[in-house]
C-alpha cells in the first residue's frame, strides 16, 4: 500500500500540476475530496473545517501501532547525534556567519532516506542558527559561550549598519527600569533574544496552500486602502507586505526540499508536511523564548482518516509520520547565553501541541490522533520536546482519560491544562503557547515578559525601597519600618506602595520591548499565518506567590521579629510561633494569595498598554524559582536569603503538611479571571502513593486530575518517580539520556539541569501520600 | 475568630469515655441515646446538630490504599490491639489527642468531594470501633451527603458495631492477622474469635468486604496459618477483594521516637517468592488475591 505514498522526498505529485492552467481550482478541488465544505471554503477559517470534519473517537489505544522499522533506525541515528550534542557540552555546531531566516540555508537531513517529514533549521540537524536580530551583542556572547566566535564581516554589518531589538530597547529603558533589572526585582525580560509565544496557524499552509493564503494578505492590503492616514495605519500596511513577503519565502524554502506547497495538500503526509514546513519557517526566522506548535492532531486526523479509508495509508504509517514529525519537534534549537540557560534551563524550547479538550458543540476534540501523539512518548521514549499538554476536560471520554494517566505515569512528560476553565475565555480552537498560555490559533498573540518578585518588593516595603541586599536604593524611597516586630497593617500599607511602583515599572518595560521588537525583529510568517485583526494580550507575571502569602499570614498569626544589620537594613527576621502556610486548603491563608494575586494584575490593569493589548498575568516560574530565590533576601515567613522559591503557583517545598489534595485545592483557589495567562501547579508523587498496582495508580490519578479540574485548577504538570531514581540520575547522568521531569509548565532532560537546579527538583515536595 | 464554646463540650459525646468498657460486651450508646433524646425532647432540632466529638490521631486528606478510589482517610486513636508491625503506635491504648466533633470531620471532607467523588471517607486507626459512636455518627452524616464510607478495622471490638450503625458503612475493610489463635495472640496480644465472628456476622448481612492479610516472615507466613485464613475467606460470602500486604518497617522510626521496642527490627519484608507462595495457597483455596 505504502507504494501509493512518495518515499523520498521527490518533488511531489502536485509539484507537476504547478504549470497546469488554471491552476487555482483543479488542485484545490482534489485536495479537499471528501471533506464536508462550509465556511472554510470561502474564508480562511480552521476551525470550521475541523468541526466539519473530524471523527472523534472515544474507544481505547488497543489500536495504535509500534514503530515501524525506519522509525527504529532513524530514531536510532537521531539519539547518536543527540548523544554528541551532550558530550560537545550542549552545542554540537552553530553557523557564525550566515544570519538565519526562511531561505538562508539549503535543505537538511538527518538521514533522507528515511525520513518521512523532512527540513531542519539549518542544513545540517543540531546545527544551531544565528539570529542576531534580537541583539547581536547577546548572539555573540551566545556564540562565545559555546566557544565560537561571529564572523568579523557579519559582526560588522550589524555594529555598524543594522539596530537590533535589543538596542532599540536599552535606548528607551526608563532609570527605573534599569535600576528594576538589575536589582532583579523584575527578571527574564525578553530584551535581547526573541518573545515567542506567538503561534502561527501552521494548519493554513496545509488546507489551503499558500498561494492562497498570499491572495488573502493581499486583499486585506487592499481592504484598509482608503482608510484615513495614521500611525498604526501605515505600520499595518508595511506589516501586510512584509507578510505576503515571508509567505513567498515560506513558498521557496519548501522548494529546496522538493515539495511545492503553494497548493494545498492532498494527502496525509502532506499535510502533515505543509504544516511543519511552517512551523520550521518560523523556527528559522525566530528564536523566541516559546515556539509552540498550536493544536495540530485533530487536523491531521481528518487526514488519516480519508487516508485510510481510501485505502493509501495503514495505521502502521499514520503512526510513522506522528512518530518522524515529534522527531523534529524534539531537535528545536537555538543558540542562548549563560544566563539564558540559567533561568531556562535544560534548553527548552516550548513545543507545545495541545491534544483533546471538548468543542463548543459538547463534542470532545478527541481523535486517534491525540492518542498517536501520546504515543510517541512510548515510540520513541520520553522526551521533554514537544511540551505534550493535554486539555482535560470533565467530558473528556473515559478510555482517554486511562490512556493520558497511563502515559503520564509511565513518562512523567504530559503536563494537564482545564480545558472546561478556559473555554469559556477562548473557544475551542485554541492552542497553549509555551507552558501554559491559551490563545486562539491564528487569532491571538501575547506580548509576554519576566516576572515581578512579589516577595522581594514586600521587603522593599520594609526597607523604604532600598535592596535588601546591596543596600542601593531601587524603588522611590519611603520611610522604612522600624519596629522591631512586624506589623501586618503598616507593612501592607508599604507592600502595596511599592507594588504600585513595580506595576508601573514593570509595564513601561514591557510596553518598551514589545514596541521594539515589533520594529526591529517582527515576526511576519507567525503574522502570516494569522487573521488581519489579532487579539494582543500583554502577559505579565509574578514569582514569589507562595513566599509573599506565607509572610503575611507569619506577620499575621504569629510575631515576625525583623533582625537588621549595621546599616540598619532589614537582613533576617525571626519567625515566633506557628502560621497557616499557603497549600493546606485552609481559607485564612489561602485567601491572602488569592487576594496579592488580584490585588497585583488590578495595578498592571491600570497601566497603558501598547498597541491596545490587554494585561493579563500568570503564576509561573520555569526554574528560575532557583534564580529568583537567589537574587532574594531572607523573607518574614521564615524562609533564609537565596533559598529557592516555590515554582509557578506551588506551596513552598515542605509546608504543604495536609498532603497533595489539600495544596491541590490550595493552588486551585487562585482565580483564573486574575490570571488568564496561567496558573502553574507542579505535581510529584511517587508511584506506591497512588496505589499499588497499575490499574488503581491509572485510576487514582484520573481522580485526582477531574477532582483538581473540578475546582478549578488550571495547569497542573505530573511526575511520577521516586526520589532516589533522581539522585541516582545525577550521579549517573549515562544511565538516564531520556529522563524526563516536569517542572512549571514546561518538561526538561533531567540531566541538561544544573547541579543545583537538580537539587532544587529532588527537594521539592514529593508526596508520599495525597 | 476565637473559638470560645465552653472546652469541655465535647465529651458531652461519651465517645472518648466509652473506651474504658471496652472489653464490656457492649459499648455504651450514650452519643445515639444523646441524639434520640435530644431528638424527642424538641422535635425542632434535627439529631444531626448535636455534637458528637472523638479522638483523632490525624488525618490523610486523600488516601489512595484504604479503600477504593481516593479517600479522606479519618485516623482514630486509641486500640487495644498491640500489633508487633503496628505502624501507628502512638494511636495504642485509650483513645487520646486532639477532639474533633463529627460535625467539623464532615464539614472538612465535603471540601474535598471532588476529588473524593469515586472514592469517599475511611476511618482507621487506632481502632475505630473503640469510639463506635463518634464512628457511626460520621458515617451517618456521610451517608446524608452521599459519600461512600468504609471502616478499617481489626474486627477484635466488631460486637459494638449496631447493625443501625453498619448500615451506614459502605465497605469494611477487615485485617486478619492469623488464622490460629495463638500466632493471633502472638502477633496481636489479643484474642482471634471475635475478630472471626465479626466476619460471619458481615457475611450474613452482605456486607461488602476486603480482606487484609499482612504477610511477616517468621511470624504469620507458617503454611498451615496463611491456608487457615484462606479458608475462613472461602467460607465468606460477601468478599470483594482480598489483599495479601507485604509487612514493611515504615513504622520502625515511631517507636524510636516513642522509646517503645520494636520487636521486628530483624525481620526483613518478604521477598516476592515468598509474595507468591503465599498468594499461591490463597488460590488454591479459591481466594483471588491482589
Amino acid at each position: 500500500m505504502s507504494t501509493t505514498l512518495p518515499n523520498a522526498p521527490a518533488v511531489s505529485t502536485l509539484a507537476n500540476s504547478k504549470n497546469n492552467e488554471p491552476k487555482s481550482d483543479i488542485p484545490q478541488r482534489d485536495a479537499w475530496r471528501q471533506f464536508r465544505l462550509g465556511n472554510w471554503e470561502n474564508e480562511i477559517d480552521v476551525r470550521d473545517f475541523i468541526q466539519k470534519n473530524y471523527t472523534p473517537y472515544a474507544g481505547d489505544d488497543q489500536f495504535l501501532a509500534d514503530p515501524t522499522e525506519r522509525t527504529r533506525q532513524l530514531w536510532d541515528e537521531l539519539k547518536d547525534l543527540l548523544e554528541q550534542e551532550r558530550q560537545a557540552g550542549g552545542v554540537l555546531d552553530a553557523d557564525t556567519i550566515v544570519v538565519g531566516k526562511l531561505t538562508s540555508h539549503g535543505p537538511g537531513y538527518i538521514n533522507r532516506d528515511l525520513e518521512q517529514i523532512v527540513g531542519v533549521q539549518t542544513d545540517a540537524p543540531l546545527k544551531r542558527a544565528m539570529l542576531p536580530y534580537g541583539g547581536v551583542r547577546i548572539a555573540q556572547k551566545a556564540l562565545l559561550a559555546h566557544g565560537r566566535e561571529m564572523d568579523a564581516a557579519t559582526a560588522d554589518i550589524f555594529a555598524k549598519h543594522r539596530k537590533t531589538h535589543n538596542d532599540g530597547v536599552f535606548d528607551c529603558y526608563t532609570a527605573d527600569i534599569r535600576k528594576a533589572r538589575s536589582a532583579g526585582i523584575v527578571t527574564g525580560l525578553p530584551d535581547g533574544y526573541g518573545r515567542g509565544r506567538i503561534i502561527g496557524d501552521y494548519r493554513r499552509v496545509a488546507l489551503y496552500g499558500v498561494d492562497r493564503l498570499i491572495e488573502d494578505k493581499k486583499q486585506q492590503f487592499h481592504s484598509i486602502e482608503s482608510h484615513a492616514f495614521s500611525e498604526s495605519w501605515v505600520r499595518e500596511r508595511e506589516e501586510l507586505q512584509d507578510q505576503v513577503r515571508a509567505l513567498a519565502d515560506l513558498k521557496k524554502m519548501a522548494t529546496a526540499y522538493g515539495f511545492d506547497i503553494s497548493v494545498p495538500a492532498t494527502n496525509a503526509r502532506e499535510a502533515v508536511q505543509w504544516t511543519y514546513f511552517g512551523y520550521l519557517g518560523a523556527i528559522k526566522e525566530q528564536n523566541g523564548a516559546a515556539m509552540s506548535f498550536g493544536r495540530v492532531s485533530n487536523f491531521f486526523d481528518i487526514y488519516f482518516e480519508r487516508d485510510i479509508a481510501e485505502g493509501t495509508l495503514t495505521e502502521a504509517e499514520a503512526q510513522e509520520i506522528i512518530d518522524h514529525l515529534v522527531m523534529k519537534m524534539r531537535i528545536v534549537r537555538f543558540i542562548r547565553t549563560p544566563d539564558y540557560d540559567e533561568l531556562f534551563s535544560g534548553d527548552p524550547t516550548w513545543v507545545t501541541e495541545s491534544i483533546g479538550g471538548v468543542g463548543e458543540d459538547g463534542r470532545p476534540l478527541v481523535t486517534k490522533t491525540s492518542f498517536r501523539m501520546l504515543h510517541t512518548l512510548t515510540n520513541l521514549g520520553t522526551a521533554p520536546e514537544p511540551n505534550l499538554t493535554v486539555l482535560w476536560s470533565q467530558d473528556l471520554p473515559e478510555a482517554f482519560k486511562d490512556f493520558c494517566a497511563k502515559v503520564s505515569i509511565s513518562t512523567s512528560s504530559i503536563q494537564y491544562e482545564n480545558d472546561d476553565l478556559m473555554r469559556p475565555y477562548w473557544g475551542d480552537d485554541y492552542g497553549i503557547a509555551c507552558c501554559v498560555s491559551a490563545m486562539r490559533i491564528g487569532k491571538q498573540m501575547q506580548f509576554f515578559g519576566a516576572r515581578a518578585n512579589l516577595a522581594k518588593a514586600m521587603l522593599y516595603a520594609i526597607n523604604g525601597g532600598r535592596d535588601e541586599k546591596s543596600g542601593e536604593q531601587i524603588a522611590p524611597p519611603m520611610e522604612p519600618i522600624r519596629s522591631e516586630y512586624l506589623d501586618l497593617w503598616e507593612l501592607d500599607a508599604k507592600f502595596d506602595l511599592v507594588m504600585d511602583w513595580l506595576a508601573e515599572t514593570y509595564v513601561k518595560a514591557l510596553n518598551i520591548i514589545h514596541y521594539m521588537h515589533d520594529k526591529y525583529s517582527p515576526e511576519h510568517l507567525m503574522f502570516a499565518l494569522h487573521d488581519r485583526e489579532i487579539y494582543r494580550t500583554m502577559a505579565t507575571g509574578i514569582a514569589g506567590l507562595s513566599v509573599a502569602a506565607d509572610s503575611l499570614s507569619a506577620v499575621k498569626n504569629a510575631r515576625v521579629r525583623i533582625i537588621r544589620n549595621d546599616d540598619g537594613l532589614a537582613v533576617d527576621y525571626e519567625v515566633e510561633g506557628d502560621y497557616p502556610a499557603y497549600g493546606n486548603n485552609d481559607d485564612a491563608v489561602d485567601s491572602i494569595a488569592a487576594d496579592l494575586m488580584t490585588r497585583f494584575m488590578e495595578k498592571v490593569r491600570r497601566q497603558p498598554m501598547y498597541r491596545d493589548s490587554v494585561p493579563t498575568q500568570s503564576v509561573l516560574t520555569i526554574t528560575s524559582n532557583v534564580v529568583y530565590g537567589k537574587k532574594t533576601g531572607s523573607t518574614p515567613d521564615g524562609r533564609k536569603t537565596d533559598e529557592p522559591f516555590a515554582p509557578g503557583a506551588n506551596p513552598m517545598s515542605g509546608r504543604d503538611k495536609k498532603g497533595a489534595i489539600a495544596a491541590m485545592a490550595s493552588v486551585a483557589k487562585m482565580p483564573y479571571d486574575h490570571a488568564q495567562d496561567g496558573i502553574s501547579y507542579t505535581f510529584s508523587i511517587v508511584p506506591d502513593a497512588l496505589g499499588k498496582d497499575s490499574q488503581m495508580r491509572q485510576d487514582n490519578l484520573v481522580n485526582l486530575l477531574d477532582g483538581y479540574f473540578a475546582e478549578t485548577g488550571h495547569h497542573i504538570n505530573v511526575n511520577v518517580f521516586d526520589r532516589e531514581t533522581l539522585r541516582d540520575a545525577m550521579d549517573h547522568p549515562e544511565k538516564y539520556p531520556q529522563l524526563t521531569v516536569r517542572v512549571s509548565g514546561y518538561a526538561v532532560n533531567f540531566i541538561k539541569l544544573t547541579r543545583e537546579q537538580q537539587l532544587d527538583v529532588i527537594n521539592r515536595t514529593f508526596h508520599s501520600v495525597i | 475568630m476565637e473559638d470560645r464554646r465552653p472546652s469541655l463540650a465535647p465529651f458531652e459525646c461519651a465517645s472518648g469515655i466509652s473506651w474504658l468498657s471496652h472489653y464490656s460486651a457492649k459499648g455504651t450508646n450514650r452519643c445515639e441515646r444523646r441524639l434520640a433524646s435530644a431528638h424527642e425532647d424538641a422535635s425542632e432540632s434535627p439529631p444531626e446538630s448535636v455534637p458528637c466529638s472523638g479522638f483523632v490521631h490525624s488525618i490523610e486528606t486523600c488516601g489512595t490504599v484504604d479503600g477504593p478510589g481516593l479517600r479522606y482517610v479519618l485516623f482514630l486513636s486509641g486500640c487495644p490491639l498491640r500489633c508487633q508491625y503496628c505502624h501507628n503506635p502512638d494511636a495504642q491504648g485509650k483513645p487520646h489527642g486532639e477532639i474533633r466533633t463529627s460535625e467539623s470531620v464532615i464539614e472538612d471532607v465535603v471540601k474535598y468531594r471532588n476529588f473524593i467523588r469515586r472514592g469517599g471517607i475511611t476511618i482507621s486507626g487506632g481502632e475505630p470501633m473503640m469510639q463506635n459512636e463518634f464512628v457511626h455518627d460520621v458515617f451517618r452524616r456521610a451517608k446524608a451527603e452521599g459519600i461512600h464510607t468504609t471502616l478499617d478495622t481489626s474486627g477484635f471490638l466488631g460486637h459494638r458495631a449496631s447493625d443501625e450503625m453498619l448500615e451506614s458503612v459502605d465497605l469494611v475493610l477487615l485485617d486478619i492477622k492469623s488464622s490460629d489463635p495463638q500466632t493471633y495472640r502472638e502477633t496481636t496480644g489479643v484474642s482471634l474469635q471475635p475478630t472471626l465472628d465479626f466476619a460471619r456476622r458481615l457475611s450474613d448481612l452482605g456486607k461488602s468486604m476486603w480482606i487484609r492479610f499482612v504477610l511477616v516472615p517468621g511470624l504469620t507466613d507458617d503454611e498451615a496459618n496463611v491456608r487457615g485464613v484462606a479458608k475462613f475467606v472461602a467460607g465468606l460470602t460477601s468478599v470483594e477483594r482480598v489483599e495479601v500486604l507485604p509487612f514493611h518497617k515504615l513504622g520502625e522510626s515511631k517507636y524510636e521516637q516513642l522509646g517503645m521496642r520494636y520487636q521486628l527490627s530483624d525481620t526483613a519484608a518478604p521477598s516476592p517468592e515468598q509474595m507468591a507462595s503465599c498468594r499461591q495457597i490463597f488460590s488454591e483455596e479459591g481466594v483471588t488475591t491482589r
